[in-house]
């Protein structure tokens, strides 16, 4: 009887966050995108000052809106920092280390910088 | 009669470097499979042509080839819907080539011998196992597999890592893992898991659009993507697995 | 692969190659479309940290970044993540029911097809939320 050598894989983890990033893009994406990118800059369909100093910092005071930046941000960037490094492999391109480090370390570098920058906002 | 031109990936292992193409000018009628033309070839045309087939009735599983870029089984894809053609006909991707169309099927052999694809009895049931309609359900269209290594074919990353247990495989893991009367979930685990387990699988989903018998083995693997989290979330407070038969 | 012995008498298998894989078929094109709208994903994360960090720097930086946002390379830029976000959405709904186990409606069992447009629902009604938020929002 011939037996598999199994390496264990550390990807559960990964692949949770690639989850519920991939489900939070889909369901918040488009709409994120347009507000902030389109709608408000342009002015039109949402007023332009939406967005302004005050209103943007009273929204900002808000935990669950922090919370919920913090969520956006740092889930967007570990489910692209998975899909980015499976589409290296894809690819041919080597996946050891550097790949490792440029993807998930840049994640885990967003989430950090975005936690410190929302807490100092909240201050 | 229509003819139709036939291009088969021609290999012999000791004569050839690398394969080469050969093309044959074909007789057929509208009954006439891909198969049917290949031993049209080989019967009339040229003898050293060599396949796979059994039961021309896509039931046993050995006839798989690519078909125009596509892996089918040729004894149910017909010459009539490739018209004009040419039809180009080659051995299954993501497997070495021994001889012309046909493939070195080892790998997969060995994997299936090692992932414990039979009922393991959880508990005694004293006497028959019911099982009811729904039950049954739960695991029949991944038992429907015929080992025609289409999926493995249309799997890339099967092709970019043949440690990959593969598309197969994993829909046999989860017939069994599904099958109320087995106990050897937690045995099983272990194979889930592993890097070359459901991990190495990125949901192309190729490889349910080419299944003949309509197994989804991509939704057997990526389902069992989530179990696989919740078994390695739950590892620390679970006692060791054993499921050892 | 055969064994030396093998080698004479069987002679060499031939393994293929896998270079360029992703273009010979259009379903592994479209899985690739698929994979790289993480890139558009990853940039709008970027773009959101940006606007972070500037709100927590102080006015003159958010205004610096409400600037840039307004600017028609920004315009354009949101555009194509929109795009791709879209783009994102739908296939990634479609793929989801591979992920899950089998449903039962009332003894039937229920289709992969239902399930991804239920997906695509809850989406319009997130995007629906978001907006009834903005405007709520509105000064």
């Amino acid at each position: 009887m011939t037996t598999l050598r199994l390496r264990p894989s550390r990807a559960p983890l990964l692949w949770l966050l690639f989850g519920a990033g991939g489900m939070l893009a889909a369901l918040v994406g488009p709409m994120l995108v347009f507000i902030t990118g389109i709608a408000v800059p342009l002015g039109w369909p949402l007023p332009a000052d939406l967005l302004s100093y005050p209103r943007a910092m009273s929204f900002a005071q808000n935990w669950v809106a922090r919370a919920f930046l913090l969520a956006v941000i740092a889930l967007f960037a570990w489910h692209a920092a998975h899909r980015i490094f499976h589409v290296l492999h894809d690819l041919g391109w080597p996946t050891g280390r550097l790949a490792v480090l440029a993807c998930y370390g840049t994640a885990a570098l967003v989430t950090v910088v975005a936690l410190v920058a929302l807490v100092a906002v909240g201050a | 009669m229509r003819q139709i031109e036939i291009q088969c990936l021609r290999y012999h292992p000791v004569a050839d470097q690398a394969p080469r193409w050969q093309t044959y000018e074909v007789p057929f009628t509208d009954d006439m499979s891909v198969l049917q033309g290949l031993q049209h070839i080989k019967d009339q045309l040229d003898g050293s042509l060599t396949f796979r087939w059994s039961c021309r009735m896509a039931i046993c599983g050995s006839c798989g080839m690519m078909v125009n870029g596509e892996p089918k089984l040729s004894c149910e894809t017909f010459l009539r819907d490739l018209f004009p053609g040419p039809v180009r006909v080659e051995a299954l991707n993501h497997f070495p080539i021994v001889r012309d169309l046909v493939i070195d099927q080892s790998d997969f052999l060995r994997k299936l011998e090692s992932v414990k694809p039979y009922l393991i009895p959880g508990k005694d049931p004293e006497g028959t196992f019911l099982q009811t309609p729904q039950q049954m359900e739960q695991y029949y269209q991944y038992s429907k597999c015929i080992n025609c290594l289409l999926c493995y074919a249309a799997c890339p990353q099967y092709g970019l890592d043949p440690e990959f247990i593969g598309p197969g495989l994993m829909a046999l893991i989860h017939r069994y893992n599904a099958d109320s009367r087995d106990g050897g979930r937690a045995g099983r685990m272990e194979l889930i898991n592993a890097e070359q387990g459901v991990w190495t699988c990125t949901a192309v989903g190729y490889c349910s659009d080419v299944c003949p018998k309509h197994v989804d083995p991509a939704n057997a693997v990526n389902q069992n993507k989530v179990n696989g989290a919740i078994a390695w979330l739950a590892g620390p407070f679970r006692p060791k697995a054993s499921g050892k038969p | 692969m055969t064994s030396g012995a093998d080698e004479t008498r069987q002679g060499h298998r031939y393994v293929r190659s896998m270079a360029g894989w992703w273009h010979r078929n259009p379903v592994y094109f479209w899985y690739m479309v698929r994979e790289v709208t993480a890139v558009g994903v990853a940039v709008y994360a970027l773009v959101l940290l940006a606007g972070v960090v500037s709100l927590a720097l102080g006015e003159a930086s958010w205004n610096r970044w409400l600037a840039a946002m307004r600017s028609p390379a920004s315009i354009a830029l949101h555009v194509l993540l929109l795009a791709g976000m879209v783009c994102h959405a739908w296939s990634w709904f479609a793929i989801m029911p591979k992920t899950m186990p089998m449903l039962f409606v009332g003894g039937k069992r229920v289709a992969a097809s239902t399930i991804t447009r239920a997906g695509y629902a809850a989406a319009v009604a997130a995007a629906a939320l978001l907006v009834a938020l903005a405007w709520w929002l509105r000064p």
